[in-house]
């Protein structure tokens, strides 16, 4: 069999394409999260403390960054694809923009709710 | 099934080195998939120091140039050295394109890899076997279907409806396209892939057809159509300048119709 992915040279879409997947798994992992909390809160007090501890650690903040960032990936990657299965943007250069404003609308809302989350002493 | 590494049988090793002739001009460096069925071995990377200044301008005429001068064992496909018949279609620095029209120095960096084009069984060096591709070609019947008695001259169209098969005749089925689809490296036998499906589109939207419903029931599939992605990488490789992503795209908007 002939060589694929290690030789390919990667176009922004593909990149795209498959950080649209990875931050769907991701999501749907960090579902566990948002499980675990209920479970938490509804266990009382004790056990919701102890919750809040470990999302609260730095590797508990470091994880909810990365679910924030998905979160904010995945909408655009699907704003992307609900434009895409209207029939607009399929022109190569249009789907190059498209992807690199996932990206960049990712990156910029994440920024965006960390800040605010640090100004009103969230963090 | 989605597999990232190669089979065994199928990992490259290092290869021979070519130096170029002593005097030679302009050197650049060329790293050339070599695999011969017949040694047992695993395919291998040789590199050939081409005095670009003593061949054309093409990737073809680097490769033809290293045929004649500096190794007769190199097997390749070509014929019409116009980017027409497709025939040269490689994966060159990374991407697929037809040999016969990339220039070399179109190609960044300075040791340029050639491979053939990629997920597919390979006959030979540069020369993958395109069989799969083919036969999915013909299921989409790609000919006129009609019922209504034949015309005593031609099958006429209008210049609109004409108009609609821009950008989808032209294909010279190179196979570019299905071989740079990650879906079509994980499901080629099950999702037709981009060339396909952007002949199916040919014959679905083309006026003078009467058989664009079953030839939509055939395509409503999960794998056959739905395995497209939009990663986008057909349209970004095709050396013709065609959207086979676009083709899909289309087909899929008209099944939605039909159920809405």
């Amino acid at each position: 069999m002939s060589p694929h992915l290690s030789v390919w040279r990667w176009h922004v879409t593909m990149a795209a394409s498959i950080a649209t997947r990875v931050t769907g798994v991701g999501l749907y992992l960090g579902a566990l999260i948002l499980a675990a909390w209920a479970l938490s809160l509804a266990s009382g007090p004790e056990a919701y403390g102890a919750f809040k501890a470990c999302l609260g650690s730095p590797l508990g903040k470091f994880v909810l960054f990365g679910m924030s960032l998905s979160f904010f990936y995945h909408l655009a990657a699907g704003v992307r694809h609900m434009v895409w299965d209207l029939g607009y943007g399929m022109k190569v250069q249009q789907a190059n923009v498209l992807s690199v404003a996932s990206f960049a609308f990712a990156i910029a809302a994440t920024l965006a709710v960390w800040v605010i989350a640090g100004m009103v002493g969230a963090l | 099934m989605v597999e990232f590494r190669l089979p065994r049988n199928s990992r490259i090793t290092g290869g021979k080195h070519f130096p170029a002739p002593a005097g030679a001009g302009k050197v650049k460096t060329f790293k050339v998939y070599r695999y011969d069925p017949d040694s047992g071995q695993n395919p291998r990377w040789d590199t050939y120091d081409v005095d670009t200044s003593q061949c054309g301008p093409m990737v073809l005429d680097v490769l033809i140039h290293i045929k004649n001068t500096m190794d007769p064992t190199l097997t390749f496909r070509r014929s019409c050295r116009e980017g027409i018949c497709g025939s040269c279609a490689m994966n060159i620095a990374g991407r697929n394109t037809l040999a016969c029209i990339h220039g070399h120095d179109e190609c960044p960096g300075d040791k340029v890899a050639i491979s053939p084009l990629p997920h597919m069984p390979v006959v030979k060096d540069l020369v993958p076997d395109l069989t799969l591709f083919y036969a999915q070609y013909a299921s989409v019947e790609p000919w006129l279907h009609t019922e209504t008695p034949e015309p005593q001259k031609e099958w006429r169209q209008s210049p609109e409806d004409r108009e609609k098969l821009d950008g989808l005749y032209e294909c010279i089925l190179c196979a570019c396209c299905s071989t740079s689809c990650p879906s079509y490296w994980w499901n080629q036998e099950k999702y037709l892939g981009p060339a396909a499906l952007l002949h199916a589109y040919r014959w679905i939207i083309d006026s003078r057809d009467e058989a664009t419903g079953e030839r939509l029931d055939d395509l409503e599939d999960p794998f056959k159509l739905y395995r497209c992605h939009t990663i986008m990488n057909c349209a970004q490789v095709c050396p013709k300048g065609l959207n086979p992503a676009k083709a899909i795209a289309e087909v899929k908007k008209m099944l939605a119709d039909r159920v809405v």
